[in-house]
């Protein structure tokens, strides 16, 4: 059975001229496995992955034939149910850790908080099982990571520490939100590295948002390309070379590579049929 | 021969009194060349943009020169019609409440310089707008039209440099090969001196002919556009951007 | 409402003319500010505060000064009275709807001249910084420090009562937080890429503060003289009270309040009707500040 079966998704936004439709009826499932989401800005990767999660607040309104977790349908359940289910089985890493975390609160108290409240956990064994999760992140010296602020932490290890909160309670369902998007490139692969070890080990189903096709590619076993709220092309991370619709090849295309040659650089001709 | 266009030796760059200093650019010495393309390459704080900031006297110089034509930097309107810069945010560098005319024409309002609407229409044409985008508020432009404003408007007292920092890192990847283009367009119609700041790699590389690369305010090395692409460099940290690089898409 | 084709033309991805762009910012403002049914409220208490005020002589069913002993503290309801009158048998809604006139007076006056003065102080002191900053927030702090009535109060003891110098005394205790306001918004706004793209231009001061920097502290300024207009229409009320603003038979509500207060316990409609007066006004613009919070935040300005 799959883990997570989205049908038919559709978020819609009022404004003044009009609603606006984020999403327009997408589809896809989901197993135990790493499903890239790639679009650009507008494309509503980000909506997609809130509306999963719960967090598509009124005005905004959401809408779909169906969107199940582990065979349970999302949309029957209680306000109470799908914040039970986002801290315990559902995490989000989201693109700046900066604003991720609280920043009046020392990163111990944050990691432990839930677990203290959540599971009513002893203060000696919600420490031993944060310090636990910070080292599942490499991070090197958890200790003194415990009794950080917020703003005494690179981006980078900002980073590592909400990877490491979402992974404490032990999710089934991982949504990364462009999780490195923020962070300088030699530390990027750090973190990705780290990010692709926990899923694996713990066999947990991921979704990874990103702009970037390529190092989506390079992640997951699984790419969406969205473009205007629509799926245009599903396939394998394998076979992304392959990939047949004009807009994917476009954002493989215009991208400048060293050594490349030095003309003007292939640009996307947008196609109004790609919106369907 | 001509003194370089623009010459920056031995910069020092100090935020900060008594206590706590920063010392943001620490002895950052290169040369651009009239009608160069130029590269700063490195992460955040190596302090790349701090030198851009520096040539435009927004930053505290502690030591060291920057000097253009072999003179030192001129201020005021005299450097507003020599050296311009575009920035990188475009959600950031327009005035929320104005639209895209007065944007374009403010420049030409203080410098007392006329026939503003044939300018702002052809400074439009230029950038790839079209005419109807003229009375247009920012938050009715996508990020790249932002952009193409931002340079539209830096263009509009026709200086001969143009500081680029991080022009394109803000933007989509379909939308940066847009506005890539349109920069190196611009340069070869208008003979322009580029100085670019850029945290990747590729995109200096597809842009300049030498860059250097910096760390923590720092020159790590100087390289010309032929060295990079046959992976002929000794440092280390420039090793890791470049594989940085060919890993990630952008 | 409107009809179809105004509504294409003002909300038009393409506007033709300056004018055109900024009516259709205008518009979209109007129609979120439509969504919020409070803020509405507050709107049509404060234009049914000005229609009042501006249509008294021929709504006031009295001469709000004329005496008439024999009909003296009739309670309200009672015909010809519709809420009573007073211990000299002048009809209260009469001189509630001319002392509409001297409350607009008073918001209209204030409201232009104190916030456009700490608009001044505010933008100046956060945009220049260094000695700029400390002296004129000092000078600001001074006036903080003490309770606005009782500011109010010594200015008005200088100056002598009056509705004038009520004003003036108000004016001039009103523009301390007005400058606060502005500084706050300049600290965030100087910074900007944008401020430092018109001065890479070669723009002066003096352009860059009034053309680019003021108007961005504008929508802040607005929400809170809209907010604090309920502040200012209680000092004049209270200044009305304790008789060192409006003087009798000027009917000023809060100078109505004053003299009914000795009738409190008999004849209560006499201090109540102008309180409530007071209430529905003040309440009135709170409303409508909070309702142009939401539209003219800057934060708020895209769609």
């Amino acid at each position: 059975m799959s883990l997570l079966e989205v049908e038919d998704l559709r978020v819609t936004f009022p404004t003044e001229a009009g609603p606006v439709e984020a999403v327009r009826g997408i589809s896809f499932r989901l197993g135990r496995e790493r499903l890239g989401v790639v679009g650009e800005s507008g494309s509503g990767k980000t909506i997609t992955g809130r509306a999963v999660l719960g967090l598509v607040r009124p005005p905004a309104r959401l809408a779909a034939r169906r969107l199940a977790f582990d065979g349970r349908d999302l949309l029957a359940m209680g306000e109470g149910a799908r914040r039970a289910l986002r801290g315990r089985r559902m995490a989000m890493v989201m693109q700046d850790p900066k604003f991720s975390l609280n920043p009046v609160m020392r990163v111990g108290r944050q990691l432990t908080e839930g677990l203290r409240l959540r599971d009513r956990m002893s203060a000696r064994e919600a420490r031993r099982r944060a310090i636990a999760a910070l080292e599942a992140v490499r991070i090197r010296d958890p200790e003194r990571v415990m009794e950080a602020w917020p703003h005494e932490l690179s981006g980078g290890m900002g980073q590592r520490v909400m990877i490491a909160m979402m992974l404490i309670p032990g999710p089934d369902l991982l949504i990364a939100d462009e999780p490195t998007s923020a962070l300088d490139v030699t530390v990027q692969a750090e973190v990705l590295r780290i990010l692709d070890d926990l899923v694996r080990e713990r066999g947990m189903g991921l979704i990874f948002i990103s702009h970037d096709l390529k190092l989506v590619s390079r992640f997951c076993d699984r790419v969406i390309v969205m473009y205007r709220g629509r799926i245009v092309e599903e396939i394998a991370a394998r076979e992304l070379e392959n990939a047949r619709h004009p807009y994917t090849r476009g954002l493989l295309g215009c991208l400048p590579r060293i050594g490349g040659p030095r003309g003007p650089l292939p640009v996307l001709a947008r196609d109004a049929a790609w919106e369907g | 021969m001509a003194a370089p266009r623009v010459e920056i030796s031995d910069l020092h760059v100090t935020f900060g009194q008594r206590g706590r200093r920063v010392r943001a650019v620490r002895g950052v010495s290169f040369s651009v060349a009239a009608g160069e393309s130029y590269g700063l390459v490195g992460e955040s704080g190596s302090g790349k943009s701090t030198i851009l900031r520096a040539i435009c006297g927004m930053a505290p110089v502690s030591a060291g020169s920057i000097r253009i034509d072999g003179r030192p930097v001129p201020r005021g309107r005299a450097f507003a019609r020599l050296v311009q810069m575009v920035f990188q945010d475009p959600y950031a560098s327009l005035h929320p409440r104005h639209t895209v005319d007065r944007v374009l024409s403010e420049p030409l309002a203080i410098h007392g310089i006329g026939d503003r609407d044939r300018r702002v229409l052809a400074a439009l044409a230029a950038v790839g707008l079209p005419r109807s985008f003229r009375f247009r508020f920012p938050h009715q432009l996508s990020g790249g039209q932002r952009q193409r404003v931002a340079i539209a408007r830096a263009l509009m007292l026709e200086p001969e440099i143009l500081l680029l920092d991080e022009p394109t890192s803000a933007l989509d990847a379909s939308v940066q090969a847009e506005v890539l283009n349109l920069l190196q367009e611009l340069r070869a119609e208008r003979g322009l001196t580029y100085l670019m700041v850029s945290h990747d790699l590729a995109v200096i590389d597809h842009m300049c002919d030498r860059l250097t690369v910096m760390e923590n305010g720092a020159v790590v090395e100087e390289l010309r556009r032929e060295q990079l692409a046959a992976g002929d460099f000794r440092a280390p940290y420039t090793r890791r951007l470049f594989e940085a690089s060919l890993e990630a898409g952008g | 409402m409107i009809p179809a084709a105004a509504r294409a033309w003002l909300l038009s991805e393409e506007p033709a003319s300056p004018l055109q762009a900024r009516l259709g910012v205008a518009y979209l403002g109007w129609l979120r500010f439509l969504r919020n049914p409070l803020a509405v409220a507050g709107l049509i208490i404060v234009l049914a505060l000005v229609a009042v005020a501006a249509l008294a002589p021929w709504i006031a069913p009295h001469d709000p000064l004329a005496q008439d002993l024999a009909n003296r503290l009739r309670p309200p309801l009672s015909p010809g009275h519709l809420l009573g009158t007073d211990e000299f048998g002048r009809d209260i809604l009469s001189r509630l709807i001319h002392g509409a006139r001297v409350t607009l007076q008073i918001v209209a006056l204030v409201a232009l001249t104190a916030p456009l003065f700490g608009l001044l102080v505010g933008t100046v002191s956060g945009y220049f910084g260094g000695w700029t900053d400390t002296v004129l927030m000092r000078l600001t702090d001074i006036f903080l420090a003490f309770p606005r009535l009782i500011l109010a109060l010594a200015f008005v003891a200088a100056l002598g009562p009056g509705v004038e110098n009520a004003i003036l005394a108000i004016a001039l205790t009103a523009w301390p937080p007005y400058a606060r306001v502005a500084r706050a918004e300049t600290l965030t706004v100087r910074s900007a890429d944008y401020i430092a793209a018109i001065r890479l231009a070669g723009a002066g001061h003096g352009r860059i503060v009034l053309r680019h920097v003021a108007p961005m502290c504008v929508s802040s300024v607005i929400i809170r003289v809209t907010l604090d207009m309920a502040g200012v229409i209680l000092t004049a009320a209270g200044l009305g009270f304790l008789g060192l603003g409006a003087q009798p038979p000027l009917p000023e509500w809060g100078l109505m309040v004053s003299s009914g207060r000795k009738f409190l316990f008999d004849n209560w409609w006499i201090a109540t009707m102008p309180g409530l007066a007071i209430f529905i006004v003040s309440l009135g613009f709170n409303l409508l500040g909070d309702g142009l919070r939401d539209v003219l935040d800057p934060r708020g300005a895209g769609r």
